[in-house]
This record gives C-alpha cells, structure tokens and sequence, in this order.
C-alpha cells in the first residue's frame, strides 16, 4: 500500500444489515457486513449483479436506510440503530451508472449546480471554476453543450467533475463505466486514475468487472451473492501512478489469478440463483 | 503502395466541409423535390380538393350537393360583398374569431396557470396528491358536455359559462399530465441533487420543473384542442358569439356556405394555437430538441 | 442477528399481513376517503346554505345538495326510461367507436407501413384534423338522411382521427430490430405484418382507444343534447341530462351527470381490460 497524503474520507462499516420488504416477501440484501476504509483509499467492491454492492453504496451515500449496524466517516456516526438513515451531503459525491447529469443544463450548469446552491460559491465563481475544472479534464470545447449533445464519456467525465468540484471527502461510484464499451472505457479509467492521483480522494467504487477493479483499486473486497458479505479481500499493491501498460504485467495477472476463482464461483451461484438483475 | 490508390489531397479537403449559403440552399431543395415525396403529399392535398368539389359541386351527386363545394367557400370567402354575409371582409366573421380566439386563450391561460402549479405541487408531496387526487379522479370521467347545464346555472351570462367549460376541460389534461410529467423523472436526478447538497426548494426548481416539461408541454399540445373542443362544445349549446355559434346560426338559417368557412377557420386557428404551443415548447426545451435531433427525429 | 431472525426492518412493518389488511392500513387509501367525504361535505354545506343560514353562497348555492340528490336517484333508477336512455347512449358511443377503429386501424397501419400511401393520404387527414368533431354536426344533419345516422357519423370522426395518430406512432416506433430479426428467420411481408407489426402496435391501439372512448362520449352527449335524442322513448343519456334541465329539475341534471360519468368510467375499464387480455406481455408491469 502506498502511503497516503489523504487525511479525510475513512469510513467505518460496522455489521451493517440491511432487509427489505417488498411485497411482503423479506428480502435480505446485505449480512453482517464490516469494512474498514482508510483515507485515500481506492476501494473496489465487486460482486455479481444483485448481490447487494449497490444497498452498500444507497447506505454510505443516504438512499436506503439500513436495518442494523453502523457506519462512520471520519469518525462521525452516518447512520447507525437511532438514524437509520444517512443524511445526503456534498461529502460522500455519487456518480450514477446511467449518468445524472441533469440533462436540461449545460455541462457547464451541472457542474457549477452544487457548488451555488451549498451556498459555498456564488454564480461568477461557480463558473470560473467549472470552467476551469472542465478545461483540465480536456472539456473545456464542449462547456456549453447539453448532456444530451456529447458522447457517454463525455459526460461520464463530466459527471466526475460535477463531483469533485464539491471538495467531496469520498467519491461514490456504482458501476459508472458499465455500458460503456471496452475502448471508452480504457480512457475512462486513465481519466479516473489522473484525477486520483491529483485530488487523492477515497474512492468508492462498485463494479462486476475484476480486471477494472484489480487495474484502479488499491484493494479489492469480493462479495458474495444475496445476501452480500465480504468473501474475499485481495491487497493491490501496485505502485501509482499506473497506465495501461500494467494490464499486460505479470504482477497484474497473478493478481487476477489470485481472485478470479473466487469472483467465478460466486458468478455460478448467482446465475443459478435466477437473479434477476436488480439494476 | 500502388501510386493508382494515392488519394488526391483537394479531394478529400472537399469532402470534409459541409456546405453553406447557396450551397445548402441547392442542398435542400433537391432533397425535397429530388424525391418524390413532395409531389406525392401535393397530389394528395390536390386530390381530396378535387374528390371534394367534384361531389358536391360538379356532379352534384345525392346527397353531397346539398354541402357547398370549394370553389363556392372559396369565392365566397374572399368576396368583398358576400351572398350569406360571412367573409374575410365582413367585421361579424371577424368578431366571431377573435371572440372564440380570445375564449380559448383565457380558458387556456386559466387552466395552465392553476393546473401547472397544481400538478407539480401534487407530484412534489405524496400528501397533498393522496388527498386530491381521488377528487380529481372522481370527476375527471364526466364529460364536459354534462357540465353544461349545472353551468348555465351556476354562472351568470353567457360568456362565463362557456370560458368555465373550456377551462375545466383544459384543467384535467394540464393536471394530469404534469402530475405523470413529475413522476416520470428518474429517481437518480432527485439523488443526484440531494448529493449535491440541494435544499428542497432548489430541487423543485432545478429538477423537478425542468424534468416534467416535456410531459408539460404535451399536456399543453392536448389541453388547447380539448379547449377548442369544448369552446366549440359550448358556443354551439348556448354562445351567442363565436366561430361554433357561427356554424349553429348558419346551419339554422340555411346559410351553409358560412357554415363550412367556420368549419374551416376552426380548423385552421386550431392548428395554428397548436403549433404556437409546440413552437414555445421547443423554445424552452432545447435541450431536448438538440438531442432528439442527434438520436436522427 | 436477531433483528434479521425477527424479520423487522427498522423502516418496514412485519411480515405476513393479507391484502385486505394491507389495504386498511394504508394511509394513501385513507387519506382518499377523508378526501372525498370533505369535498361532498362542503358541497352539502355550501348548497344548503342558503336554507340554513339565508346567505346564498356563490356558485355553489346554486347547486342541488348531495342528499337531495341522492333520494332523486333513488326514484329515478326505478324507471325504466333511465336504463333506456343507458342502453341507447352506450349503443350509440360503442357504434361509433368500432366503426372508427374497423376502419381507422388499418388506415393508421397503412399510411405507417407505406411512403406513398402517406404521402398522399395523410395531408388532406392533417387538415380536417383539427376541426373539433362537433363543428361537424349541423353539416352531418344535412347530408345524411337520419338523425342516427349523423349522430354516429360525428361519433365516428371523434374517435377515428385519434385512434389513426395513435396507430401511425405506435407503428413507427416499433424498433427495426425486431423486423430485421423477423426477416432474417425468413418472414414473409404478411408475417412481418401479422406477427410484428400488428402486436407490436397493440399498446397504441389502446391507447388511442382509450382516449377515444372518452371523445367519443363527448361527441355522443353532444349530439344527444343538441339534436334532441332521436326518435326513441329514452333519447340516451344526453337527452335525459338536457331535458332535465329544461325542466328546470336541478337534482336530476346532477344524476344524469353523474351517471354519464359512471357510464365513460365503465367504458374505459372496458377497453382497458381488453388490453389486459389481448396484451399479456404486459402483465408483468
């Protein structure tokens, strides 16, 4: 593990369970489940589709509520047994899988969006600073187009700065490059990657995708199906800044190695367990 | 490499910019008339005119002669000196549409005005909805001809009972398509806000009336022909001024030529307020008209 | 964890609760109840108003109270003249409509499926569309040679022009996908027709028929009031609103208008469970 020059972003995750109830049939989404994060850390959770990463995600960043356990950041209780639910705030940052940018507003507006109305900045500031953030993540052409007018990496990228431009102390991100093909996604990762090294935020990411994880992460928790617990922790200690050229090391395949049977077998159980795809 | 495959440089520099001016001009025109497309949809309009003047004034065949032709609305229309008394220059067809026109657009403004709001605050808090939606659903399948009487009764004069039924015809549509227009937004905005550290009031206003406009703006589209409608509806009940007065009053004194140009000029304001209220909406919703425009409609 | 033995989620309520109860315990279902009992509520004070305190509010003073209204509902579904005039309205609406969708759907179809066809035939269509069906009456009487006859006709038009939109972008928003897929296991044009097309337009249909069973009422009323109801005893459910306000009988307007709206409301449940038969892919949403 490197050392780290974050100090912000620790989160605590204490024998967190959540059960819901839809329909009246309970439904266990995540089992006694622990971790510890450190700041600065890149987390990657991974896990076949509906086995519950995500409730984790909804729990730190106050979508769901969360049936017992308890979760910190930075020392701070976020929901625990009086609260079971999270309040949202600008520290614990979420990128969406199919992209929230608020597709009425240029990208321009959507990045400027949080800080104005935290009532942190006001508007002639909010758009230098977009603007200036989104020159250096090379969208500084397309600053007054519509969501709907650039490519998904664009705006993915976009989406990424509409986050950190909060100074947010995690970065929250449930499967963000999961329709994207293979190529876009290459780019997208380098992006990430850059920004982290930058910035140094705890990152939060959830993904099915083993080599995405192993490549980005500074460790990988592999999750079993429904209901979620920790199956397997893997150490990635891969020296930063890295680039493309790690995918063919043998370092990184000895990691895959190491984690893909355990990635596999809960891959089968699910497949046979019928989930249907809770995304 | 084989010098015969060499690609001539002005060639490729031709392809890669896109015409302009006179160019494009030339452009667009030999892609509406180069196809037959064009000629077709003119064929078409030509031949229902035909079909039209045909039965009712060329061959005169039971019972289509008893309607008056084209030619006759037409010539009649643009006299200066009509035979039945309607025309483009006569002040009392004129007063007729501005009266009906401006029915509709306070009809129209009423209703956007209370069932916008109304809509939204009914998608925003689950409370208020569960105790007026049932009302409304409740109401909302009587139709609005059945109103007439209880608003004869209810209200004073002639024009209040009308503009009244137009405007609660609108106020259904408007309501209940903004309602689905809320709660047709994706969840993932609304937490994509929350994240960003919005207060309630900057959700509504950043999320939630921006997200609802394209359903706002059909209902909008629907809301001015259920107005038209139930104007018309009215007017012909028991207006005394009015394009549906018009077309009761020339129907009763047999003045059928005026009757079929207040059909006609229904028609035609009617697509005219609609396309005015299409025209706002792209104008508001550009966004969305951008990236329409990129997925090819 | 004994929480998760007891199956209780902070946020949720226990397990094991049926329909019925799950019914009486939620709050949207009361609050619906409170909601419609204040608003006849109000309207009782505000009708009776005048006789209780003198002061004749505005509006709706001038309105039949709900419990005077009620006893006229009584005695009025006990005359056989009511249920006439149901059974000729509805046979009028339902007339109407299935003419215009016999003859709208395969319009819609045609001009979605061929260039030329719509080329030549949807202008003239987008013209007289927008001339509100009603404006068409009095030309109606005149041609044709009896008044059912003009009645259905206008019926017709109302429904015809929105099942015909509703057909046209249903049909054309069918993904290519699923015809190339067709074709490629080697469908013939009748099949691609029959078995893509067509089901794949279904959800349009209904649509479009929804919303002209709800015109087509309208119209039917419309007629009804305007035309005087025809030859027959009942004279549909319009007449029976419009004379009865003729006759200056407040309550009885109120019941016909009530009664119309449950006679639009069954027809849409109607069409609306067509769908649910014809469209069983739907079911699972």
């Amino acid at each position: 593990m490197q050392t780290t020059t974050a100090t912000k972003g620790a989160i605590s995750i204490r024998n967190v369970t959540k059960i819901y109830d839809p329909e009246g049939v309970n439904v266990m989404a995540v089992d006694d489940c622990s971790l510890e994060i450190a700041p600065g850390e890149v987390c990657m959770i991974v896990g076949p589709s509906g086995c519950g990463k995500t409730t984790l995600l909804n729990a730190i960043a106050g979508f769901h509520s969360i049936t017992s356990g308890e979760i910190y950041l930075d020392g701070e209780l976020l929901c625990g047994p009086n609260k079971p639910l999270a309040d949202q705030g600008a520290d614990r940052m979420v990128v969406f899988q199919n992209g929230a940018l608020f597709p009425w507003k240029s990208l321009l507006d959507n990045i400027a969006y949080g800080p104005i109305v935290q009532g942190i900045m006001d508007k002639k500031e909010a758009n230098d600073k977009a603007t200036e953030m989104l020159a250096e993540a090379g969208l500084g052409d397309v600053a007054q187009k519509f969501p709907g007018e650039v490519s998904s990496g664009m705006a993915r990228r976009a989406e990424i700065v509409r986050a950190l431009i909060n100074d947010p102390k995690v970065l929250l991100l449930d499967e963000p490059y999961r329709a994207m093909d293979a190529l876009t996604k290459s780019i997208m990762h380098e992006s990430l990657l850059e920004v982290y090294d930058r910035t140094k935020v705890t990152i939060f990411f959830i993904t099915h995708d083993l080599e995405e994880a192993i490549f980005l992460g500074d460790r990988v928790i592999v999750m079993t199906t429904r209901p979620a617990k920790t199956k397997k922790i893997v150490e990635v200690p891969i020296e930063r800044p890295r680039d493309y050229t790690l995918l063919s090391s043998e370092n990184f395949r000895l990691l895959v190695a190491e984690t893909k049977g355990a990635v596999h077998e809960e891959a089968i159980k699910a497949f046979e367990a019928g989930e249907r795809e809770l995304a | 490499m084989n010098p015969n495959t060499v690609i001539k440089p002005e060639l490729t520099a031709k392809r890669l910019t896109s015409p302009s001016g006179l160019g494009l001009l030339v452009y667009k025109f030999k892609k509406i008339f180069g196809s037959s497309g064009i000629y077709l949809q003119v064929f078409g309009i030509g031949l229902w005119l035909f079909t039209y003047y045909i039965l009712c004034e060329g061959l005169k065949l039971f019972p289509f002669f008893k309607i008056p032709g084209p030619v006759e609305v037409i010539t009649e229309f643009f006299s200066p000196d009509p035979i039945w008394g309607m025309s483009l220059y006569t002040e009392a067809f004129h007063e007729n549409v501005y009266v009906s026109c401006r029915r509709v657009a306070i009809a129209f403004c009423i209703a956007t005005g209370v069932g916008v709001p109304l809509g939204l605050f009914m998608g925003w808090s689950k409370t208020f909805q569960d105790y007026t939606f049932p009302i409304l659903e409740t109401l909302r399948p009587i139709p609005i001809l059945a109103w007439v009487p209880l608003a004869i009764v209810m209200f004073s004069g002639f024009e209040t009972p009308v503009i009244f039924l137009a405007t609660l015809a609108s106020l259904f549509v408007t309501t209940l398509n903004t309602l689905l227009g809320v709660e047709s937004i994706d969840d993932a905005y609304f937490r994509a806000a929350g994240c960003l550290g919005s207060k309630p009031r900057h959700v509504f206003w950043h999320v939630v009336v921006p997200g609802a406009m394209p359903f706002i703006f059909t209902g909008l589209q629907i809301s001015i022909g259920v107005a038209w409608f139930s104007l018309v509806a009215a007017e012909m009940i028991s207006g005394d001024y009015g394009l549906g007065y018009m077309i009761m009053d020339s129907y009763m004194l047999n003045k059928y030529v005026s009757m079929v140009m207040a059909m006609i000029s229904l028609g035609f304001v009617g697509w005219l307020t609609s396309a005015m209220v299409r025209f706002a909406g792209d104008r508001m919703m550009q966004w969305r008209v951008r990236a329409l425009a990129l997925e090819g409609r | 964890m004994s929480e998760a033995d007891q199956s209780v989620d902070a946020t949720s309520r226990p397990l094991g609760r049926s329909a019925f109860q799950k019914i009486i315990s939620n709050k949207t279902v009361w609050r619906g109840i409170v909601a419609i009992i204040a608003f006849v509520m109000l309207w009782e004070i505000g009708a009776q108003f005048k006789s209780w305190f003198g002061i004749e509010i505005w509006w709706i003073g001038k309105l039949a109270p709900p419990s005077a209204v009620f006893e006229k509902w009584y005695s009025v579904i006990q005359r056989p003249g009511y249920w006439e005039s149901w059974y000729l309205s509805f046979f009028r609406v339902f007339l109407g409509f299935i003419i215009a969708q016999i003859i709208g759907i395969p319009f819609g179809l045609a001009l979605a499926v061929n260039k030329y066809f719509r080329d030549i035939f949807f202008p003239p269509f987008e013209i007289l569309r927008p001339i509100p069906p009603l404006a068409w009456v009095p030309a109606s009487i005149i041609f044709w040679p009896t008044t059912e006859l003009s009645i259905a006709f206008v019926t017709f038009l109302g429904a015809f022009f929105t099942i015909v939109i509703n057909v046209l972008g249903g049909a054309r928003a069918i993904d290519v996908q699923y015809l190339r897929a067709a074709q490629s296991m080697g469908a013939s044009q009748w099949d691609l027709f029959r078995r893509i097309i067509l089901p794949g337009t279904l959800p349009s249909i209904f649509v479009g028929a929804a919303v002209g069973m709800g015109i087509t009422w309208e119209v039917v009323l419309a007629a009804e009031m305007i035309s005087g109801g025809g030859q027959q005893a009942g004279g549909g459910l319009g007449f029976f609103l419009w004379s009865s306000y003729m006759g200056g009988d407040m309550e009885q307007v109120i019941v016909g208008m009530i009664s119309i709206g449950i006679a639009g409301y069954l027809s849409s449940s109607f069409i609306r469970y067509l769908g649910y038969i014809y469209m069983p892919w739907r079911r699972l949403f």
